[in-house]
């Protein structure tokens, strides 16, 4: 009785993952993207410190504490010292409309709802009915990287995917071993930084946070 | 107990040349730990050849012969083009592209990215071989941007962008490998080492593990630089320093490809059908067409030669996917020789361009007369990557394609087109800037070119003669692969 009632949580917490996918489709300004980000990162927590109490897989404990630390707090408060600091929140004009971006997205979930169909039916945990959610914030995360010129939305496309990808991770076999979630988890945080570092020497060279500068080096 | 050097000796490299700061005598130290590196390699490889694989720290770590010889490689090219590195980054230093802090970086970061290769290829966890392929290319993505030119920028933007999310891909295979082994291994840290993996490769769910090595061919493939997700690699060998081109073509696609050589041990052994192989097939045989018509329009000398390293990573794709004892072998030769030479021209190319002041073909003309060594060694690296006998490229070609003929004759076609259009293109390209008239300067340092002669000097010797103990090494390594 406890675990189905848990297991509601979980679902609930998938679609709300999902849900803010959706949202950061269809957020225009920077500052509403790292507020999303960091809401699925909160979501992405308690879904799996919930699985981790429910099924007693003790180590997704310190994967949700990770999470936590990381994506809700750490990296949100850098995106916004960053943002503040490059002054660069201001409305963003995807390059496809988004409605249209809205409805490739639809097309997109159906699709990862099949593909998960056979992996799930074989997956022996209870939450394996969320596996398909997962796939779907891959990618749609995936697809907010194409539809945005600017740096940072493309790396909080990038960091929604892996989000995403935790997600499946927890869904499909409780989540992977300590030691490679830890390893993830690290190379993700020095490729903040990296990026950090990055973002100024962009904003250096091209006086701009737009990608559309960049488009010299083409397969000639 | 030498594994631990081995993969210990670059970390703390890399600390204490971020440290140490950019001294006169950095680029010393730079070429002294990868000495150490290489020495403790060498002690690695004696004993797996004395002793056979063995399994070190509770079976973190697995050495067999298939990665022990690229651990060797991967050493010897580090230090070779950290030797390299030496005068040509004073000259860069000197002609105002770079300063004190950026060398430092690029100090750190190499000996960093020289480490996370060899974790990469040392490990027995598929997790961590995949965390390892991620710190490699973030140590290279501010190396890729050091000269902060637009079109550096731009290029280290595209190969992070592309290859992280390639290895998202690859990400989510290694987590439907582990979702496929927990059912036979249960849950927790083993469930991902390669060793028990391989034991009961035959129990996994065959589904799942397709699925699986679809994502992580797609994920490590776009290190690899297979067609079509090929486009980080070229913007990112051409803008970045020419020590930095030079390892990521002769050993960073290595590493991705020794990664996707491990997840088809697994799959083939799971499925039981040649479908990894045939997707390796097609991935490498689209790699070699579409590298060699792309190499015809180049006008810059890094470009064309980055292409030129895709094409042969398409080889040695096609080649392990044939599989089969002969193609293995061929595929393991080719690796070798490729990673020799394309480091040996890239060192070549790199003082070429210093003294010409420009990567661009047009403005690089009769180097024999100026510089006659640098040209000379542009003019036989040329010719060895070319396939030109007796150099040993041409052996592992030859190799190749015969066994292609003898078994996938419809492929032959197409890599003899594609390897023809390569040889008339670059051949064609690299003649004028060696034989050509014109007057250049001279360069203020002695150009480091022993590593060149080093590398095209070995070439030349497996190719006319490979020491049979060598031979017996590639025969044991090919047979892991499924020979």
């Amino acid at each position: 009785m406890a675990l189905s009632y848990t297991l509601q949580v979980v679902n609930l917490l998938a679609a709300l993952l999902l849900l803010i996918a959706f949202a950061m489709l269809s957020q225009r300004r920077i500052a509403g993207l790292v507020t999303l980000f960091a809401w699925q990162g909160g979501a992405l927590a308690a879904s799996t410190a919930i699985v981790a109490w429910s099924t007693g897989q003790h180590h997704l404990y310190y994967s949700a504490v990770l999470t936590v630390v990381l994506k809700v707090v750490a990296m949100p408060w850098y995106f916004f010292r960053l943002i503040k600091r490059l002054d660069v929140d201001r409305e963003v004009e995807p390059m496809i409309n988004i409605p249209t971006t809205m409805l490739i997205g639809i097309v997109l979930v159906i699709f990862a709802f099949n593909l998960a169909l056979p992996i799930s039916q074989m997956a022996g945990t209870v939450t394996r009915s969320t596996l398909g959610i997962a796939m779907a914030s891959v990618l749609l995360a995936f697809l907010m990287m194409i539809t945005r010129s600017k740096a940072i939305p493309q790396v909080i496309g990038f960091l929604a995917m892996e989000n995403g990808l935790f997600f499946a991770a927890t869904s499909a076999s409780y989540g992977m071993p300590l030691v490679v979630e830890m390893g993830v988890a690290l190379d993700v945080l020095v490729g903040v930084f990296v990026l950090g570092i990055f973002f100024f020497q962009i904003r250096e060279t091209f006086d701009s946070l737009d990608l559309k500068h960049m488009e010299k080096l083409k397969e000639r | 107990m030498e594994i631990y050097w081995v993969l210990g000796i670059p970390l703390a490299g890399g600390l204490f040349l971020a440290l140490w700061g950019n001294r006169g005598n950095a680029p010393e130290i730079n070429a002294l730990f990868s000495l150490l590196t290489l020495l403790a390699a060498a002690a690695l490889t004696a004993r797996i050849v004395a002793e056979g694989p063995i399994m070190v720290g509770d079976g973190w770590f697995f050495i067999d012969s298939f990665n022990v010889f690229l651990v060797a490689l991967t050493a010897f090219v580090a230090f070779t083009t950290a030797l390299f590195s030496r005068p040509y980054m004073r000259i860069e230093k000197e002609h105002g592209r770079l300063n004190d802090q950026r060398l430092r970086l690029y100090h750190a970061s190499y000996q960093i990215f020289i480490g996370a290769m060899l974790l990469a290829l040392t490990t027995n966890n598929m997790g961590i071989l995949w965390v390892s392929m991620e710190g490699a290319t973030l140590a290279t993505v501010l190396l890729v941007s050091l000269y902060r030119t637009p079109a550096s920028l731009e290029a280290a933007w595209k190969y992070f962008i592309l290859c992280g999310v390639g290895i998202a891909q690859a990400l989510f295979g290694t987590i439907l490998l582990y979702f496929a082994a927990e059912k036979v291994l249960g849950a927790g840290g083993t469930a991902l080492l390669w060793t028990h993996l391989n034991g009961v490769k035959e129990q996994l769910e065959p589904t799942v593990l397709s699925l699986a090595f679809v994502f992580l061919l797609v994920g490590y493939g776009t290190k690899v630089g297979l067609a079509p997700l090929h486009n980080w690699l070229p913007d990112a060998h051409a803008e970045g320093p020419t020590p930095i081109s030079a390892v990521l073509s002769g050993l960073l696609l290595n590493v991705a490809l020794y990664a996707v050589m491990r997840s088809k041990v697994l799959v083939d052994g799971a499925l039981g059908t040649d479908l990894a192989g045939n997707l390796m097939m097609g991935f490498g045989l689209l790699s070699v067409v579409v590298a060699a018509f792309l190499i015809k329009r180049q006008t810059d000398v890094k470009r064309m030669f980055a292409y030129s390293s895709i094409e042969h990573m398409g080889l040695v794709t096609f080649a392990f996917g044939m599989g089969g004892a002969v193609a293995s072998f061929a595929g393991l030769l080719h690796m070798t020789m490729h990673s020799l030479t394309k480091s040996a021209i890239f060192f070549a190319v790199g003082h070429a361009t210093q003294s010409a002041g420009t990567q661009l073909m047009d403005g690089i003309r009769g180097l024999i007369k100026t510089h006659p060594t640098i040209g000379w060694s542009l003019m036989l690296g040329t010719v060895a990557i070319l396939g030109v006998p007796p150099f040993g490229v041409f052996a592992s070609e030859f190799l190749i394609i015969t066994t292609a003929m003898h078994e996938h004759p419809w492929a032959t076609p197409f890599l003899l087109t594609a390897l023809g259009v390569a040889f008339a293109s670059i051949f064609g390209k690299v003649q004028p800037m060696v034989f050509g008239e014109t007057e250049l300067p001279r360069l203020p340092h002695q150009p480091a070119l022993t590593p060149v002669f080093v590398h095209l000097g070995l070439v030349l010797m497996l190719g006319l003669f490979i020491p049979p103990y060598l031979a017996d090494w590639y025969r044991q390594a090919a047979a892991l692969l499924g020979g």
